[in-house]
């Protein structure tokens, strides 16, 4: 796969809603193929940062670069795979309607559509529920199902905000799974979390608080700085709330 | 291929939601025929026309409850009687005295007959019957429009099935969108390469398919079923019906924008819907002050029930309704330019 280096960058980057900055002076770059982890309490600005990644939003000030193009555009949308906090589904269609639907908003046609449909429900294990109405599913499987459709179109990227809630551990571990595997194919992928020991299995973290950058770094890296025996202590180290 | 993602995706959901598909094609048919059943007609003061011949009325007529214009010839006195701006027109023929009814307005005809009784049973003056007969002279009566067994439904009908279908689009359509917005599926929309205009052509699309339907429904079974006058084009009664849909689609999309849940959506009917009805020609709108009167023509209702009386009572055809027809069009237009720009709040390109 041709990846452009970085995938992602992000220059100085701050947003603000009417006089309320949810974002400040927020610097970062992701590489290719890396699995890069934001890290922050609910609140922080964790999503508002991912929605300028997809280019839903627009910065108020600074520049967001997705793929070699500053965002947001129109045509970057095509390669990125987004999964929002909500489960952005149609409760009242099939999970396979759904999937055709969102298949056909990518451009998927036919013979492809119908193969994707099928790898990305294995993926996910929801093979014998595709044509259960989603209205029937647990809040796991909507999640499952909302990842599902991230995955759909094979984007060299994936934007997935919080995509473990509510998935029990034998399947999360599952997920992470698939996540590496993709990413060994050449799959950027950057994911929220607020639950620390998955930000572990991220290759390099963000760590954010109240729309400020606290550190980039690898797992390791960040532990090392903080002189801090967990993630969870090194959260609040560069929070201050440690001297 | 995108937009017809959105129309199919539409008609899926409304399949799988029996309750809305009931409420879009029942609940019109259950209230048109409850109308049907209790409309009576109500007290009207007629507006008569008289020839110039027949200027000897006017006196007698005076003493009756009637607002009286005077015309020079007989083919003015028509004209006026077309425009519907008097609802009968007396003239003098060689055989006798001749009243057309202008015909559409039930209560109207009601009015005219009972003036025309009152007017016709007193003895003739001497002129007017040329001095020979002492009998009542009987008028030789005709309608221009309707007919003498019209009903207060067959008037009240045709604006009702515009009324039903604005309604119900206007709600259903809003409500959907505005879940769309709630749910967090509009962003997820937002976050494909989809255009805006896209979606609002996706949702026009996928309505106005269904739409076809309930026009279809609706208009045939308050002809067929309940046999209101139809003296149009059944085509034409689809077009209108369609155009009000189509109106009534983009205009709550449109207003959901502004409404936080569907309760907020609902609190629209009394600001948008119910004032419509009021100045859409169910009730007479001559005796309204002036600034009411104009404010009904910003109303899309009140265009949908005028071509619609047009088509189903007095028979009319294109050159008639044409002009409703291109405002219809005119604010589906400008309410879709005005829904894509209103998603720009979610997406600025």
């Amino acid at each position: 796969m041709n990846v452009v280096h970085p995938v992602l960058s992000v220059r100085h980057v701050g947003k603000a809603f009417g006089k309320k900055e949810v974002l400040r002076d927020i610097s970062l770059q992701v590489e290719g193929a890396e699995t890069f982890g934001i890290l922050g309490p609910s609140g922080s600005g964790k999503t508002t940062l991912v929605k300028l990644l997809a280019g839903i939003d627009e910065a108020t000030t600074g520049e967001v670069r997705v793929l070699g193009t500053t965002m947001p555009k129109l045509s970057v949308l095509q390669k990125i795979g987004y999964m929002a906090q909500s489960d952005a589904l149609y409760s009242e269609l099939t999970a396979k309607e759904n999937l055709e639907f969102f298949a056909a908003l990518y451009g998927l046609k036919d013979g492809n559509r119908t193969r994707r449909i099928g790898d990305v429900m294995e993926l996910v294990d929801l093979q014998e529920h595709l044509n259960k109405r989603v209205d029937q599913y647990s809040g796991g499987m909507k999640r499952r199902l909302s990842l599902a459709i991230a995955l759909l179109h094979e984007p060299p990227l994936l934007l997935l905000d919080e995509p473990t809630v509510g998935i029990d551990p034998l399947l999360r571990q599952a997920i992470w799974t698939e996540l590496k595997g993709l990413n060994r194919k050449g799959t950027t992928i950057v994911l929220t979390t607020h639950v620390m020991d998955e930000a572990g299995k991220c290759d390099r973290l963000a760590m954010i608080r109240e729309g400020r950058l606290l550190a980039v770094d690898t797992p390791a890296g960040v532990l090392k700085a903080a002189g801090a025996a967990s993630l969870e202590e090194a959260f609040l180290y560069y929070g201050g709330a440690r001297p | 291929m995108r937009i017809r993602a959105i129309a199919l995706r539409i008609l899926r959901q409304f399949i799988h939601d029996k309750r809305t598909m009931a409420l879009m094609f029942i609940a019109p048919l259950l209230v048109l025929s409850l109308m049907n059943l209790v409309f009576n007609g109500d007290k009207y003061t007629p507006k008569l026309g008289l020839e110039k011949s027949m200027v000897l009325y006017a006196d007698r007529l005076a003493s009756l409850d009637v607002d009286i214009t005077t015309y020079s010839d007989a083919a003015e006195g028509d004209a006026a009687l077309r425009s519907g701006e008097i609802d009968a027109f007396i003239k003098l023929e060689a055989a006798g005295p001749k009243v057309i009814l202008e015909g559409s307005n039930p209560a109207a005809n009601q009015a005219v007959l009972v003036v025309l009784q009152d007017l016709f049973s007193q003895p003739e003056p001497a002129e007017a019957a040329g001095g020979l007969q002492d009998a009542p002279v009987r008028p030789e009566i005709s309608y221009l429009y309707g007919a003498e067994e019209m009903k207060t439904i067959d008037r009240y009908g045709p604006i009702m099935i515009g009324v039903f279908v604005f309604f119900f689009v206007f709600l259903i359509a809003g409500v959907s969108l505005l879940r769309e917005r709630t749910s967090g599926t509009l962003e997820r929309l937002l976050s494909t390469p989809l255009q805006r205009r896209e979606i609002v052509l996706g949702y026009v699309l996928g309505f106005g398919l269904f739409t076809v339907l309930q026009a279809l429904l609706i208009s045939w079974f308050s002809i067929k079923v309940l046999g209101i006058m139809m003296a149009g084009s059944f085509m034409y009664v689809l077009l209108i019906t369609l155009l009000m849909a189509l109106t009534a689609l983009t205009l709550g999309t449109l207003l959901s924008a502004f409404a936080a849940n569907e309760l907020q959506m609902i609190q629209f009917i009394p600001l948008v819907i119910v004032p419509q009805i009021f100045l859409s020609g169910l009730f007479p709108l001559d005796t309204l002050p002036l600034w009411l009167q104009r404010l009904g023509l910003l109303t899309p209702i009140y265009y949908g029930s005028e071509a619609l009386m047009d088509i189903m009572i007095r028979g009319k055809g294109w050159s008639a309704i044409s002009l409703n027809v291109m405002i219809l069009l005119g604010f589906s237009l400008l309410f879709m330019a005005l829904n894509v720009l209103a998603l720009r709040k979610h997406r600025r390109m």
